[in-house]
């Protein structure tokens, strides 16, 4: 295992001035990306953003115009070969084979990567046992539900103990439970060390899982950061309080000089930039007369970082 | 492991998937590829061929109209398993399992050459079949043991010219219905546009040149001469030549569309 400073000093990912055009629509423009090893990336945007085609480029399927990228040290344009036996991809499309069992899709990436058979056999049953396919081993995916299949995919990913992972929205279509589940998946394989660059249009699934985000809009790089940096760059942080009367809330305001007061539902919202500190003031400044109902602090989510900073809400479901 | 090595282990890697395939969708395949041109045996032989026998008059080498049907019939079995094979490639490339294969060290050629080596082998299975029936059904054939390795060979050759042929438009075509469709020249209308029914010369003027060169003529031709015992003259070369630039012309299209397809090489 490597230590954590091992970790952040070495890059899986750098990515400089990536552009890409579909004729005359430019959908990647000049997009620069550091992705650490041991990170979870998440590239956050709405459909046609550009994450796919980021996904497609870094995991050699199709060629930018410009631009230079490095995997794991490796040249992408270069050494293509030697990048694909260091990543594992699982797209937004299934990638399994219909006609084969779930094992013995196992078995053909097992074959593909050139395992020796006892190997091939005994990663084939870890990987059954550790995605909860055992039973649904000797059926074909025709047969699994749209969870299944997905942790099928993810395994044959993982066949070749890849060290850096794409996944290219890998909830999209799911259930809240199966995301729950592949959520812990994700968790799992990021304590083994294993790098990620995962793709979503959920704001929740991004702030669950990344260590840092960017959020992509029509082909570039809004904003990039920690989901806590991204979230603090956007203005709005407040206290509510509630109160019980209107007297109350007569004299809360007249010692709160910088809220603003709701008459119809006796709220009054404080501006809290300052985090406990100032909420020990505020509590402070109330005194004991004033009789609060209830007390909220309100943080603004990436819903509002996107919106600010796109000017578009995000797709918050799909299909 | 040297790189022919490699290459040689992927592609027996995706040879035995495509089997794998071929024996889940058996019942279909028995249905298309031997089913199929059995019927058109039946048909062409109990229902028209008394009337196709005697209108054949020299031709027939005073043989009943089994004897000249059959060389046809294993043509047109041949052809038959060109849908499967480009359903099968066109599934491939549509799905995302072949960006997943895309994505990993794998012998770039591999995919191909596991659909093009099954396909082959169907076609080969199905004509052993094929003419197994026909000879329940009264198929006489007066070939020497050369000459069925002959037949053999020619079988061989042509199904391989088809398997890369029908590869390479399963690569060019984005849906299966067009993969299907874009195969029944090759299985239906080339067949009877050549002397496997009856002799190009008796077809109308139109038609009379393009049938009587075409390569499935010269494939038929060269069979029912080894077949029947007639002499073959040059016509088994004929038909090789033709196998032979078939399979080098669809092999250069198949391999630069699966380049086109996007991988960075």
């Amino acid at each position: 295992m490597n230590t954590l400073t091992d970790h952040a000093t070495r890059t899986a990912v750098s990515v400089k001035g990536l552009c890409k055009a579909y004729g005359e629509r430019l959908v990647l423009d000049d997009v620069d990306l550091t992705i650490a090893e041991g990170e979870v990336f998440a590239l956050l945007g709405p459909n046609g953003a550009g994450k796919t085609t980021i996904v497609r480029i870094l995991s050699t399927l199709i060629s930018a115009d410009s631009g230079t990228a490095a995997i794991l040290g490796y040249d992408l344009r270069g050494e293509a070969g030697a990048v694909r036996g260091v990543i594992g991809v699982t797209g937004q499309f299934s990638a399994v084979d219909n006609l084969l069992t779930g094992e013995e899709n196992l078995l053909l990436m097992g074959r593909l990567l050139h395992l020796p058979a006892t190997e091939r056999r005994a990663r084939t049953s870890q990987l059954l046992e550790r995605f909860d396919l055992v039973e649904a081993a000797t059926q074909t995916p025709a047969t699994y539900s749209g969870g299944m299949t997905r942790r099928l995919d993810i395994a044959m990913t993982l066949m070749g103990r890849p060290r850096l992972i794409f996944l290219d929205e890998p909830t999209t279509g799911l259930d809240p439970r199966s995301r729950q589940i592949m959520w812990q998946l994700i968790r799992e394989l990021v304590a083994e060390g294993v790098t990620i660059l995962l793709t979503t249009q959920y704001l929740e699934e991004a702030d669950q899982l990344a260590d840092r985000i960017a959020m992509l809009d029509r082909g570039r790089i809004v904003a990039e950061g920690t989901p806590e940096e991204l979230k603090r760059r956007m203005p709005g942080a407040h206290i509510r309080l509630r109160f019980a009367d209107a007297a109350s809330l007569d004299k809360a305001a007249r010692e709160m000089l910088e809220g603003t007061r709701d008459d119809e539902e006796l709220v009054l919202r404080i501006p809290n930039e300052g985090g406990i500190r100032s909420l020990r003031n505020v509590l402070a400044r109330l005194g004991d007369d004033v009789a609060v109902e209830d007390l909220s602090l309100h943080t603004p989510d990436l819903d509002d970082v996107f919106f600010a900073l796109t000017g578009n809400a995000p797709e918050e479901k799909k299909s | 492991m040297s790189p022919v090595t490699i290459a040689a282990q992927d592609s027996a890697t995706m040879l035995w998937r495509e089997i794998k395939h071929s024996i889940r969708l058996l019942r279909l395949l028995i249905v298309s590829a031997i089913l199929v041109p059995v019927v058109m045996l039946l048909l062409f032989d109990y229902i028209l061929g008394g009337t196709i026998g005697r209108g054949l008059g020299d031709a027939a080498r005073g043989a009943p109209y089994i004897d000249y049907l059959v060389a046809g019939i294993l043509v047109m079995t041949v052809a038959g398993g060109c849908g499967p094979t480009a359903i099968n490639v066109t599934m491939d490339m549509t799905g995302g399992f072949v960006d997943r294969i895309r994505t990993m060290a794998v012998t770039r050629g591999a995919l191909l050459a596991g659909h093009v080596g099954v396909s082959v082998l169907r076609m080969l299975v199905a004509t052993a079949a094929v003419t197994g029936v026909a000879l329940l059904l009264g198929f006489r054939p007066k070939a020497s043991v050369a000459d069925w390795f002959a037949v053999v060979g020619i079988v061989a050759a042509f199904s391989f010219a088809l398997a890369w042929l029908s590869a390479a438009i399963g690569l060019v075509t984005k849906s299966v219905a067009g993969a299907n469709g874009s195969t029944l020249p090759l299985s239906f209308l080339l067949p009877f546009l050549s002397s496997t029914f009856v002799p190009p010369g008796s077809m109308p003027a139109g038609v009379r040149w393009f049938a009587a060169n075409q390569p499935f003529t010269a494939v038929v031709d060269s069979l029912r001469a080894l077949l029947t015992g007639a002499p073959a003259g040059n016509t088994p070369y004929v038909a090789l030549a033709w196998c032979a630039a078939i399979a080098l012309i669809s092999s250069l299209w198949a391999q630069a569309s699966f380049r086109r397809g996007g991988a960075v090489t």
